[in-house]
């Protein structure tokens, strides 16, 4: 019943007849700039998030090379080579300016576009036994938004936004500081921005919830889906849910900033704890949006090496749903200090409890998934296991915050961002590593590096171990987040994870050197380089894909 | 006795979720009454709490320095204590000096660290179990498994009565930090860019404003860098202040560690939240919600001082004491001579307690 594996040999006679050429491909610009290929559209969103990545990762270099150690070195010579020369707040300023565009990158920049628009679209469709997504022009129109969204984020950083140059609200743009206390175009340049981001992934999610609702193969029940088809579909849910939500609370910080409206401003009877409310609606779910597509694949990729199906795959995709619904009753879990009621903040407390379960229920079967297998430690699968380890330590942390009275103590502090990261940083970006070595032969026909792979693996995890482990330790002595210079105690464990940063950025040498090398050089791939364990439809096909797969339709058994 | 508690916390639990407000009511009684009690001598918790929090009688000796107000007439008593209310290098938590941080070090570190440590090498131990075990070579022909109800009823379940053990103290925590004993003193916390400022309501209503010292100026008065202040907000020792936080910007949040408290500065609101320190000292903390500019040059510096040394420094800052008597008990324990600060020593008594919703800016 939740066997996924395809009848091959149905739909591969059936692809030779076809004369009309499943691979005639348009020309440059048509094809890349005009796009309805999902595949195209996917390779698009791909190249996007590694540019966004490498310029969200260095900015987090910078502020690493800041916090190296105690006082204010880089700063004023930082600030003034992208403002020309300025004074001491503004140069404390563009610290702010680089924690928020750090956080916006990463998260609508990076990880949403490699997760959903990159991995979604070029394996959701096929997975399903589909030829393409249900809308290819809306597809081509939601990467397109992405750009001009991009841009009006970079252009930010270069007009005025109060006390400096750039935006410095941090990415959760809270009221009254994104309102009244900034001043100039950035930060309405930075909402216009995620009004952009924001309405392409809402156009995104109803392509993917209409795709996987609509364009299954034959015999293709919601409940033989492949588990990341099922992540993805949940994720396009909460997408779908959340993004009008924060749509509406920027375009009142839009009028609060520009029309005279008070949402946000208690002077004229709104409230700025209202638009931390609307945020984390949105917010918290985002957190789910940007993790539940890595469950998808650390899942396909753990069967996969294991050579087993997936353990409790229902338990797997009903956990999936689970978290969705949770992950929307919990948001005020963020705002605990903001002066909640008592009885406010123990229901939220239970709430957020409540998603360790299912979070548990995942991680165990993946473990039960590998037990009994005959595991084959290729990239994907180192990356998979350090995911669920790391993902755990993340995990249990937030645990730790989701007490509300633990956060009188950790709210905004290092400990925060040492979960947060533990948990993107090290969760989703492993598994984007993951999903991207186990889907690059099929994606460029190479095969990439085996040994270049691994060394980028353990590398990476030391590095980004060495960098946000201290930070707990950071957080327990209470250390305050978003700050240039910090009390002389903190000097120790700051220069650790300067340290780590390093290591870290080795390793990405490594990996974007296995990139080169495998595209040109790379030994060409076969249609299932991973053998009898890849048993989802992508590895029926060859590799790559032909431009327009399953022109017959797959059929399921 | 494991079982029992497991059954209590279940029950607790339930309550919370059925109906807040019967839950409220056996969750947040009992702290009250304890801690209106005994206002002086230190609570149990505080025993607990594997040496987290000093006594009241041992330190005021070794750290006091009795500074001679040298440059400015408003006296400063205590100089920073190494390793106390701030931050050092060692793995942990700043040792707690309030019954309620004590409380909430113990739910973190006899609780809540444990469990997370126990997971996180269960899982490693499984993970590694596993590549061990069934790595190609050694089990070359993998099973078919892919279900087993038992073991996933165990997953399921077991986690949600580690949970509920957790849930337990973390929601009693939560009314201890909410229940407010009868305040003897009401301090106003006002956020600025990037300042903040201390009103005494009880005192006259004067108010003290607090900026960062330089580092230079840090150094000539043996404060840690980064979280010297020229005006520290003092209080007396073992009173139950009560603090009024509110912003006149954009929002601040005002944070001490060593008292395990945190609570937002939000313009247009009046936060509150308490504390009650026996340990005479200074106390530092940083605010801790982004700001801007120069959001990392805020920082707190609260100083708990004895009653009779606090009926100087609101003296020397032009207020009175008019308000409550201050515990005496306190005083003594400090080693101190009582300060006596009798209701009827002051003509114009101030009003003695301000009302949230009158006080605005």
């Amino acid at each position: 019943m939740t066997d996924t594996t395809a009848n091959a040999h149905f739909f591969h006679k059936e692809e030779h007849h076809d004369h009309h050429g499943a691979d005639h491909k348009p020309a440059f610009f048509v094809r890349w700039f005009l796009s309805t290929n999902h595949k195209d559209i996917g390779t698009l969103y791909l190249i996007f998030a590694i540019c966004a990545g490498i310029i969200g990762g260095a900015i987090s270099g910078l502020m690493r090379a800041e916090l190296a150690e105690p006082g204010i070195q880089y700063l004023p010579a930082l600030a003034q080579f992208f403002h020309g020369p300025v004074g001491n707040d503004a140069a404390l300023h563009f610290w702010n300016v680089m924690v928020t565009a750090h956080g916006l990158i990463m998260v609508f920049f990076m990880v949403m576009p490699a997760m959903i628009g990159g991995f979604g679209n070029w394996f959701v469709p096929i997975m399903i036994g589909a030829p393409d997504m249900a809308f290819p022009r809306m597809n081509n129109v939601s990467f397109w938004l992405l750009v001009p969204a991009f841009l009006l984020l970079m252009g930010s950083v270069f007009v005025s936004g109060g006390t400096g140059d750039g935006a410095g609200t941090g990415w959760t743009l809270y009221a009254p500081l994104s309102t009244s206390g900034s001043s100039g175009p950035s930060v309405d340049m930075v909402i216009l921005a995620l009004h952009l981001a924001g309405a392409s992934s809402i156009l995104g999610a109803i392509n993917f919830i209409t795709t996987i609702f609509n364009m299954r193969a034959p015999g293709m029940t919601l409940h033989k889906m492949p588990l990341f088809v099922w992540s993805v579909l949940v994720t396009a849910f909460l997408l779908l849910l959340a993004l009008p939500v924060l749509a509406a609370a920027i375009t009142m910080l839009l009028t609060d900033r520009n029309f005279g409206t008070t949402f946000f401003d208690a002077a004229g009877g709104g409230d700025p704890v209202l638009f931390q409310h609307l945020f984390w609606f949105f917010g918290h779910p985002e957190v789910y949006i940007m993790i539940l597509p890595g469950f998808g694949m650390v899942s396909q990729i753990i069967a996969t090496f294991s050579k087993k199906p997936v353990f409790g795959y229902l338990g797997m995709a009903y956990a999936m749903v689970a978290i969705g619904v949770v992950g929307f009753v919990v948001w005020a879990h963020h705002m605990y200090t903001t002066g909640l009621d008592v009885n406010t903040k123990m229901y939220f407390t239970a709430a957020t409890m409540v998603i360790a379960v299912p979070t548990g229920i995942k991680i165990f079967s993946w473990i039960a998934t590998m037990w009994g297998g005959s595991i084959d430690f290729r990239v994907p699968m180192v990356w998979a296991l350090g995911f669920i380890f790391m993902f755990t330590v993340g995990g249990v942390t937030g645990v730790v915050l989701a007490n509300g009275g633990i956060d009188n103590y950790m709210q905004d502090t290092y400990y925060v961002v040492a979960h947060f990261h533990y948990v993107l940083s090290l969760g989703a970006v492993f598994s984007l590593f993951a999903g991207f070595y186990y889907w690059f032969p099929k994606m460029s026909g190479r095969m990439y590096n085996e040994l270049l792979g691994h060394v980028h693996f353990w590398v990476f995890f030391a590095g980004v171990n060495m960098l946000f482990f201290p930070m707990h330790f950071l957080g327990l002595q209470g250390m305050p987040r978003r700050i240039p210079d910090y009390p002389d105690a903190f000097a120790h464990w700051n220069s650790i994870a300067s340290h780590g940063y390093e290591v870290m950025a080795a390793s990405m040498i490594v990996f974007f050197a296995n990139i080169l090398w495998s595209l040109f050089a790379g030994k060409k791939a076969p249609a299932n380089p991973w053998g009898e364990g890849a048993t989802t439809l992508e590895w029926t096909l060859s590799s790559p894909p032909p431009y327009h797969q399953f022109e017959t339709l797959p059929r399921i058994d | 006795m494991k079982v029992k508690t497991m059954l209590t916390a279940a029950g607790l639990v339930v309550l919370a979720w059925t109906g807040m407000a019967s839950a409220q009511v056996p969750a947040t009684t009992p702290p009250v009454a304890t801690a209106a009690a005994n206002p002086a001598g230190a609570p149990p918790q505080v025993a607990a709490s594997a040496g987290a929090a000093p006594s009241a009688s041992a330190s005021p000796a070794a750290t006091s320095v009795s500074a001679p107000a040298v440059k400015a007439p408003i006296p400063e008593f205590y100089a920073p204590t190494p390793g106390i209310g701030q931050p050092t290098d060692r793995i942990g938590l700043q040792p707690q000096v309030t019954s309620n941080g004590a409380y909430a070090a113990w739910f973190h570190d006899g609780l809540l660290l444990p469990i997370i440590t126990v997971i996180s090498l269960l899982v490693l131990a499984l993970l590694l179990w596993v590549t061990v075990r069934y790595n190609r070579r050694a089990n070359a022909s993998p099973s078919r498994t892919s279900h087993n109800t038992t073991i996933e009823i165990i997953w399921t379940v077991a986690p949600v009565l580690v949970l509920l053990a957790i849930a337990v103290p973390s929601i009693k925590l939560l009314a201890r930090q909410y229940s407010t004993p009868k305040p003897d003193l009401t301090v106003k916390v006002i956020g600025h860019q990037w300042y903040w400022s201390y009103q005494y309501p009880d005192n006259g209503d004067f108010e003290v404003v607090s900026n960062i010292l330089t580092p230079e100026q840090d150094k000539a008065k043996g404060e840690p860098r980064q979280l010297g202040v020229d005006a520290r907000m003092v209080v007396p020792a073992g009173a139950i202040v009560k603090v009024i936080t509110t912003s006149d910007d954009v929002i601040h949040s005002f944070a001490v560690p060593a008292f395990w408290i945190k609570m937002d500065a939000v313009p247009g609101r009046l936060n509150e939240t308490w504390f009650k320190v026996d340990r005479p000292g200074v106390y530092y903390g940083q605010c801790s919600e982004l700001c801007g500019a120069r959001h990392g040059y805020m920082p707190i510096a609260v100083e708990v001082v004895r009653p009779d040394q606090f009926a100087q420094w609101v003296k020397a800052n032009g207020g009175t004491m008019g308000g409550k008597p201050k515990p005496a008990e306190v005083a003594a324990n400090a080693g101190a001579a009582p300060a006596s600060p009798t209701p009827s020593a002051t003509g114009a008594a101030p009003a003695a307690s301000v009302s949230p919703a009158t006080a605005t800016n």
